[in-house]
């Protein structure tokens, strides 16, 4: 008592710092308010792009999406339908799921389960630096050596042979532009570049599984295949599930790429070997020239549905891949 | 009965032979997957290298664009471009970024912290290309012109949830009993977080923002409609011309920020586009010093990464 009244200044900052908790106190908020930022920023993309679409949604409404006939992108009419680029992205990103799927498994399992150690780290990064490829010099390298030398001439077998089947052969009406720029080109070049996602999410899926479910599996006399087809890979199948749905959000937001092999050509109709446009490429190619408040408004509104997609599926995507990293120690431990 | 176990006995080795052979057969399917996906790896980082290594030399690094149709002329332009709105990204992403991340390690099991961890994950999945709108939406329609400040905003919201990300694991790394020591000694929370915690987990972090810097660098999409590209970009004249004027730093800042800025893959974006076959070998040059740039970035992070993890475990 004695001593607080010879110095009373040190006295108030000794209870100020203490009402501060030393510093604690606005630190603590300091990072608060920053985490709460970063999920405001969620927040905000959606609501900005919903704010800025509004003319757009109320002129079309629903019939913005709608599969009806005949979709028209208009401009000069202000006539704006989405359906076919929402078909578009969707189409292609089907094909880069089905081509990127079988392979990014089995180099799954060869860099979880069969990959030598002094291998290993070496495989790891190079699958790393092709996710790292910009997704510019992909589209660039696709356009100027892949089209032309691969994807032209697998676009005219295809149109050869399943062209002329019955049901589906709608899918494969050719013929293919001789360049190679079509909705198929599209979907492999978005292979290659979701493969090095969906194989990394699906290692660690095989990785987070207990030991003890192989050591059963090959105590009652399975191979190491059917061990990994038979045991490993239902085990993880929410978590393969998760990481296909994750891929499959890259691929319906790739940008670059697709814009510059796509051929961007509304007239493709329904045909996998025709040019196409996808959301993104009619927004990257679009949207700096919008000619009209609507045409722009229509375009942000394209970029609003794709966000809320890549939204819902990366949601799905996290909880499934989180569930089997949550559920594996109660298993372990049992 | 001797007959039958016979035949039992035969079926039985057939069948295991049979599953021996689907056995090794899948198992090398999946080597060769593995080498099939690299091939395009090798082929794009090869191709690139040839081709963009052709019309690469000294002009291009050194000068601007030449008008349409005359041969040499570099991309400086798009060099400076890139350098300042990387930067400028790198900036708005890393401070809150790295606080976040404070939080996130700090508290990971609250509501919030949740919360964080998976809007982070959400982030990195929202397409470039809406991010590009968004930064359009909430700068350059207001502002009512294009920008190098938009540019770097939309590039910053790409970095924020890889830097959050890898700051959040690299805090996770640092042994508790550094916190409680520091804690036992009587510091408050923040100077074990900034004095503590920080330094020790500092290598990582950095390598967290290269890999942040080396996504934005070769990003594309977020400039489309926010850096829009100039060609005529000249850093050397606004600076010049700022400080010949007695402009103070803020001002000569502030006029680089205001104005459309080039980059290098929007360039690249562009030329590849253009029918004149000077500009496509340019824009393979500019995908050779993009590719390398981000290739360079990427595996010194891992060799980085590669070094800690070897030392926290030796």
């Amino acid at each position: 008592m004695q001593k607080r009244k010879a110095v009373p200044e040190g006295w108030l900052l000794g209870r100020w710092c203490r009402f501060l908790k030393h510093g604690d106190h606005p630190w603590q908020g300091l990072i608060l308010l920053m985490s709460a930022l970063t999920l405001m920023l969620m927040l905000a993309i959606g609501w900005m792009l919903w704010s800025e679409s509004s003319g757009a949604r109320l002129e079309f409404g629903w019939g913005f999406l709608s599969t009806a006939a005949k979709p028209s992108w208009d401009p000069v009419n202000d006539e704006f339908q989405a359906w076919p680029f929402v078909y578009g992205t969707l189409l292609t990103s089907l094909v880069a799921i089905l081509l990127a799927l079988p392979i990014s498994v089995g180099i799954a399992v060869f860099l979880a389960e069969l990959c030598p150690p002094w291998l290993l780290t070496p495989l790891n990064w190079l699958m790393e630096l092709l996710a790292a490829i910009p997704s510019v010099v992909n589209g660039l390298w696709g356009v100027f050596v892949f089209l032309p030398l691969v994807v032209a001439p697998v676009g005219i077998f295809l149109g050869e042979t399943l062209g002329k089947m019955p049901l589906i052969g709608g899918l494969f009406l050719g013929p293919i532009p001789a360049s190679g720029a079509s909705r198929l080109a599209a979907g492999m070049v978005l292979a290659i570049m979701i493969i090095p996602t969906i194989a990394a999410v699906t290692r660690d899926v095989f990785l987070a599984i207990p030991d003890s479910q192989r050591e059963a599996s090959l105590a009652l006399g399975a191979t190491k295949w059917e061990t990994i087809w038979q045991v490993q890979i239902p085990y993880g199948l929410s978590g393969i599930l998760g990481a296909v749905i994750l891929g499959l959000g890259r691929a319906l937001g790739e940008t670059m790429a697709v814009t510059m092999v796509i051929g961007n050509n509304s007239g493709g109709g329904l045909s996998l070997l025709r040019p196409g446009y996808t959301m993104a490429s009619i927004i990257a190619n679009e949207f700096a020239e919008a000619v009209t408040k609507l045409h722009s408004q229509a375009l942000i509104e394209i970029g609003f549905v794709l966000f809320i997609m890549t939204l819902l599926l990366n949601t799905i995507a996290r909880l499934l891949v989180w569930r089997v990293a949550r559920r594996t120690p109660h298993e372990t431990r049992a | 009965m001797s007959q039958f176990s016979f035949l039992l006995e035969r079926g039985h080795t057939s069948r295991w032979q049979f599953r021996k052979i689907v056995n090794s057969l899948m198992l090398s399917l999946t080597g060769l997957q593995t080498l099939l996906a690299l091939i395009p790896l090798f082929w794009i980082v090869g191709y690139v290298i040839l081709r963009g290594g052709k019309s690469i030399n000294l002009d291009f690094f050194i000068n601007n664009p030449k008008p349409l149709g005359e041969a040499g002329g570099g991309v400086l332009s798009a060099i400076e471009g890139t350098l300042i709105v990387t930067l400028l990204a790198a900036l708005f992403a890393i401070p809150p970024g790295v606080l976040a991340a404070f939080y996130a390690a700090r508290h990971p099991n609250t509501p919030l912290g949740v919360a964080l961890r998976f809007s982070t994950d959400v982030l990195s999945g929202v397409p470039s290309i809406v991010i590009g709108l968004f930064g359009y939406a909430l700068i350059v329609k207001p502002q009512g012109h294009y920008s190098a400040l938009a540019g770097g905003i939309s590039l910053a919201i790409i970095m924020l949830p890889i830097i959050i990300r890898t700051t959040e694991e690299m805090l996770k790394l640092v042994p508790p009993t550094l916190r409680e020591g520091s804690l036992a000694l009587g510091a408050p929370e923040w100077k074990t977080s900034l004095s503590v915690l920080f330094p020790a987990a500092l290598n990582g972090i950095i390598t967290g923002f290269l890999l942040g810097i080396a996504r934005a660098a070769g990003e594309t999409a977020p400039l489309l409609f926010t850096a829009l590209g100039n060609e005529r970009f000249d850093l050397r004249m606004i600076v010049c011309s700022g400080l010949k004027s007695h402009q103070n730093i803020f001002q000569i800042v502030g006029r680089l920020l205001e104005q459309p800025i080039d980059s290098l893959p929007l360039t690249l974006w562009q030329y590849a586009q253009q029918p004149y076959p000077e500009r496509v070998e340019q824009s393979w040059a500019v995908a050779l010093v993009l590719m390398i740039l981000v290739l360079v970035i990427n595996i010194f992070t891992r060799l980085c990464i590669e070094a800690r993890a070897r030392r926290l475990r030796g």
